[in-house]
Order: structure tokens, then sequence, then C-alpha cells
């Protein structure tokens, strides 16, 4: 009889990674065409209507670009946390703080002019989303709450007091009963890139970038935070601020998903309504972790998600696939991922059994 | 408070904190053997896609009740598959499970949208069933409320008593001295995932079959999280689960009656309480008492080599 022998690899194999992201795309397309069958949808048809409604046209990727933005900022945002080992899965409520945060501003100094408003809406969805994310981490440090659950939580929270918002207080008058806030005056809309579709949203991806991957190269407190994020208890023992890091990185992180919702706000639909919650919040997390942390790779990864986004879409109007079916691929796509990586960590042969 | 809005409230507590309770005691079951599974709340949707199924096509709860936890476990297998065979990282595995069983539920769930199926209703017990107060707020539901008591004790006596129970114990406390031991860790840790899966799977085809009778997309709205915020709050002791998942179906149908009520209270600021609750349990009972009875090797994966 043969039995599996299992090694750890001196080193992980690296071009084996390319190989198991390939495998783990072929299997998870396969099973969501069986998905699709069971639906009665063609299979074949779908997944070509998928790939070229996302990359089909130079308007296809400009919407992916568009979509790409805040799962980029969300996802680097998440990402700077797990550095650390923390679970921030609460994107999704910061993401709506900062667009909350980013409303009020908008709605508050409607006349003021946009260099003035702009900035102040960028500021304050920084800090609203940052503080949505510092609650959970000053009940993780000073009451060992389990920021996991308590991140999540806040989803839900945000997401109930956006509905309030808009059915409450700040509900347009003229808008015939739907829930949103007015529309936002010219000064306070975040314009488009010549005559492209995109905005100047971009811009602000690419700085934060930047400004991440220049933290954690050349930064001491960047450098720290890496450190802890591997040895936590050697990180203590050397005197490491790890309360002060956590307080930071979930701030930071939160700030980040902040200025998505701000652009979301105020960049595509202009107004603050409960449709921009769409799960960019989770998305960033299946990002984060499908680019291992790196912000080049996320940038990546985020583009090819924001495509499965923008593919589906052509799939829900020609051939009524329902929305849910995204969560279906990025979930196996992920799950693939995470188990294929074993084979880039260990080395497995077939052997005699004794 | 009036007796006659007390009990009736009472009741429904107990009814709508059952699949809560089935989902957290399911994840304690999994957590017991060492495994972390955040993937609950997918796991509660599949359960409750496939039972709500079932009971469409066949006519049978009972039968329907069963393949929803089956259907659980498989999810669950998933979970298994990739921590145990591959060694996936547990948080990152759950986190996809969530994703995946959420998305899967309610893309196979459109078709059903808005439709009911046959489901359980209440049956009163026998003799019980003339206590006076008791009787209204416990003896006086569905069977699947009925089979949420027994567990409870049942699986205190496994853990505490059985051999099983407590090699599931040593694979979730301490994995490489049971291994020494000559235990199966990776056995254990097996049936600990699939059990609690199918447990939790359970807790959403309560949803489907005994609660709302119907179909609609999103229908666990964030009880699994709940339930793991209540393995927390429970100190991992199925006893203590049963107050937790009580408390939160109290919450719950408390909100549900004020709404009903036409209170002035804007629904969505109602809707908090249990979100917002479950942040303060969280806190409340993991401050000043953190590590209680939580198994020392929880969401640490067993190397193949040793």
């Amino acid at each position: 009889m043969f039995k599996f022998i299992i090694k750890k690899r001196q080193a992980p194999l690296v071009w084996s990674s390319c190989l198991v992201f390939f495998g783990a795309l072929v299997l998870s397309l396969a099973v969501s065409a069986i998905m699709l069958a069971l639906q009665n949808k063609p299979p074949l048809t779908a997944m070509v209507l998928l790939f070229n409604g996302a990359f089909g046209s130079l308007l296809a990727i400009q919407d992916c670009l568009i979509k790409a933005v805040p799962i980029f900022l969300c996802s680097l945002g998440v990402a700077i946390a797990f550095r650390l080992q923390i679970w921030n899965i609460g994107a999704e409520g910061q993401y709506v703080l900062g667009a909350i945060g980013a409303t009020w501003v908008a709605l508050r100094f409607p006349d003021l002019p946009w260099f003035v408003v702009l900035p102040g809406m960028l500021a304050t969805a920084f800090i609203a989303g940052g503080l949505w994310g510092l609650i959970p981490a000053v009940l993780k440090l000073y009451m060992r709450a389990n920021e996991i659950i308590v991140t999540l939580m806040f989803n839900y929270l945000a997401i109930l007091f956006l509905d309030y918002l808009v059915y409450g207080p700040w509900k347009d008058p003229v808008s015939f009963g739907f829930p949103m806030t007015r529309e936002f005056s010219t000064s306070a809309i975040v314009g488009k890139i010549g005559h492209t579709q995109l905005n100047w949203g971009i811009l602000l991806c690419i700085f934060s970038g930047v400004a991440i991957w220049i933290f954690f190269k050349y930064t001491r407190l960047g450098y720290e935070l890496k450190a802890s994020g591997e040895n936590i208890k050697a990180a203590r023992y050397a005197g490491l601020p790890y309360h002060r890091l956590v307080m930071l990185v979930l701030f930071l992180s939160g700030a980040l998903a902040g200025w998505a919702g701000f652009l979301e706000a105020s960049s595509t639909i202009n107004r603050l309504q409960p449709s921009i919650v769409v799960g960019y919040g989770y998305t960033a997390i299946v990002v984060a972790w499908l680019a291992r942390l790196n912000p080049i790779s996320i940038g990546i990864a985020s583009f090819l998600l924001a495509g499965l986004r923008v593919g589906l879409e052509h799939l829900q109007l020609d051939l009524q696939v329902p929305a849910a079916f995204g969560g279906i691929m990025e979930g196996l796509i992920l799950l693939t991922v995470l188990a294929g990586s074993f084979f880039v960590d260990y080395r497995v042969s077939l052997g005699k059994k004794s | 408070m009036n007796p006659e809005l007390l009990i009736p409230l009472l009741a429904a507590a107990v009814q709508s904190g059952t699949p809560i309770l089935y989902a957290t005691l399911g994840e304690i079951f999994t957590e017991k053997s060492g495994i972390l599974n955040l993937g609950v709340e997918g796991i509660m949707m599949i359960g409750a896609l496939a039972a709500f199924v079932s009971a469409k096509f066949f006519g049978n709860p009972i039968l329907a009740f069963l393949i929803g936890g089956c259907a659980g476990a498989f999810l669950a297998g998933i979970h298994g598959l990739v921590c145990l065979n591959f060694q996936g990282n547990q948080v990152v595995s759950g986190l996809a499970l969530t994703i995946l069983g959420v998305g899967l539920a309610n893309y196979l769930g459109t078709p059903f949208i808005g439709q009911a199926a046959p489901g359980f209703s209440p049956t009163p017990l026998p003799v019980l069933s003339k206590i006076p107060i008791l009787a209204p707020v416990f003896f006086n539901h569905d069977p699947l409320v009925y089979t949420a008591y027994l567990i409870p004790p049942a699986m205190w006596a496994f853990f505490r008593y059985t051999r099983w129970g407590m090699g599931m114990r040593a694979a979730g406390e301490y994995p490489r001295a049971a291994s020494a031991a000559g235990l199966r860790v990776a056995g254990y840790r097996w049936a600990g995932v699939l059990v609690g899966g199918y447990l939790v799977g359970l807790g959403g085809a309560y949803l489907s079959l005994a609660y709302t009778h119907l179909w609609t997309n999103g229908l666990s709205a964030g009880r699994g999280w709940i339930a793991i915020a209540l393995v927390i709050f429970a100190f991992w002791h199925p006893g203590r689960a049963v107050i937790g998942a009580y408390l939160f179906g109290g919450v719950m149908a408390f909100q549900l009656r004020l709404q009903a009520s036409g209170t002035h209270i804007p629904s969505s600021l109602l809707l908090m309480l249990p979100y917002a609750l479950t942040v303060m349990v969280l806190v409340l009972s993991s401050w000043k008492r953190q590590g209680t009875g939580v198994p020392s090797a929880l969401g640490i994966n067993i190397e193949p080599s040793e």
C-alpha cells in the first residue's frame, strides 16, 4: 500500500505560487460553471460574457478601474491590520462611516468653494472611518474583546446608522420617499479626469499605496509594525509599543476604508444612499489575502476582483444571474488559493506504507 | 411588567433564541476540538436553504431539518479540508466560507424568494404543558425547540464523561501531548468540524422551517456571528450558551414587538439592538475574565510532520 509523505520545504517554492493561483482559478471557475448550470444558465456563454463584460472594451476597463478604487483602499487598510495579526473585518462599516462623514461636510457647507469642501470631506472621512476602527482597538486592548466580532458587529451598526440617516434626518425632502440625501453641490463632487469616466480618486489610491509602501519599507514605525506582526511576544520583550501600534493600525485601516466611502459617495453617485453598501469591505479581505498583503499585488488583485463585479453586472442583465454569484466565486477562489498554498510550503510524495 | 405581556415575550425569546442556540452549541463543539470556524453565518444560510428546498420537494419537515444539518456539515467539511489537510489559516478559511456560504444560499435561493414551505408548528408537550407560567414559556413550542433542550446536557456529559469527549478536549487543549499519547488528533478535529457544522446547519434549518416558514435572502441576518460571540460569552460551556441564546432571542423578540406596537423610534435604530448587545456582552464577558474556558490550541494547526 502507498501513503503520502509530507515534508516541509526548506524554502517556499516561488514558481509554484503562480501554478497554485492558476489551479485555484481553474477549479473555482469549474465549480462556478456547475453552479450556473444548476440554475439553467449556459455556463460557457456566461463565462465568456463575464470576461468580455469585464475586460472586453475600453469602457469596461474604465469601469473596472472605478470599482477597483474603493476595493483597493479598503484592502490596503485591511492588509495593514493583518500585518500586525489584527483581524479587521470591519472595512465595510468603516467605509460607511467615511461616507457619512464626507456627506456631513457636503450637506453642511454646500456653498463653500471646492478647494475648501473637498479637503474638508477628505479629512472628515479619514477621521470618521478611523475612529470607527479605533473603538474596536480600544475595546480589544483595554477590555480584551475579540476584534473579529467587534469589527463585524460595527459593520451592522454602521449600515443601520446610514439607514437611519437617509430615512430620517438627512432625507432629501423631494426624493419621493426614496431613502437618499440631497444631491451634493458641484463643489463637493470629485471630478472626472479629462474626457474619461475615471475620477481623481485614483490619485488618492496611488498616493495611499506609495505612502504605505514607504511607511513599511523606510520608517522605524513601519519596521516595528512588521516585526511585531511576525512575533508578538518577542516584540513585547523587545519593548515595542504594542498597544500604540494596534491603535495606530486600526485607525489607519479604518481611515483608508473611510476614504473609499468618501470617494464612492462623492464621485460615483454624488449623494449618500444605502446602495453604496455593496460589500467592498468583504471583497477587500479576499483581495488582501490573495495579494499576500503586498501593496502592488493588492492593486492587481483589486483590479481583477473589480472586473469580476463588472462582468457580473453583464451576467445579471443578460442572463438574470443573481448578484450573489460573485460571493460564490470570491469565496471559492480564496478557499482554493488557501488550500493550494500548502503545495508551496510542503512537499508531498508517494511512499510505501511500512 | 404585566404577565400577560411578559409571558408571550418570554415564549418568543425561547423561540427566536433556538436557532442561535443550535449554532452556538455547534460552534462550541467545533472549537472544543481546537478548530476555529468563522464560517457559522455561511453554514447557517446553507442549512436554511437546504432545509427549505428539501421541505418543498419532499414535504417532510423532519427529513428537511436533518438535510439542513447535513448541508451544514458538508460546508464545514470544506473548512476541515482546507485547515486540516492543507494547513490553511483558520481565520481566513472561515471568513472565505462565510462569503461562499452566504453567496451560495442567496444565489441558489433567488428563485424561491417569498415562497413558503411546509414546516413545524407548535405542539404542546403532554404533561408538562399543564404547569402554569413555565408551560407557555417553555413547553408550548414546535418540537425543534424541545430537541434543543436536550443537546446542552448531552454535550456537557459527552465532554465530561466519555472517552471520545475527553479525546476531543485533548485535541483542542494539548494536541502534541494527545498525539504522543496515541490519540488521532486530526480525527478528533474532523469530528469536531463535522458534528459542529451539522448543529450549526440545524440552526439555519430552524430559521426557514420553524421561524419564518418562507425564504428570503440574507435570512440569518448576522445570527451566525452572534453565535460566535456567544461562544466566548459562554466560556465554551454548553449550559451558559443556553442563557446567552435566549437572552438574544429575547432582545430580538422585544425589538420586533416594539416595532409592531407603532413606536416612534425609527426601526433602523431598533434593529441595532442585537448587534450593540453583542458588543456589550462580548466586552463584559471578556473583561477581566479573558481566557476562561478557551481551548489552548484554538485556531492553531497541527503540523503534518509531527
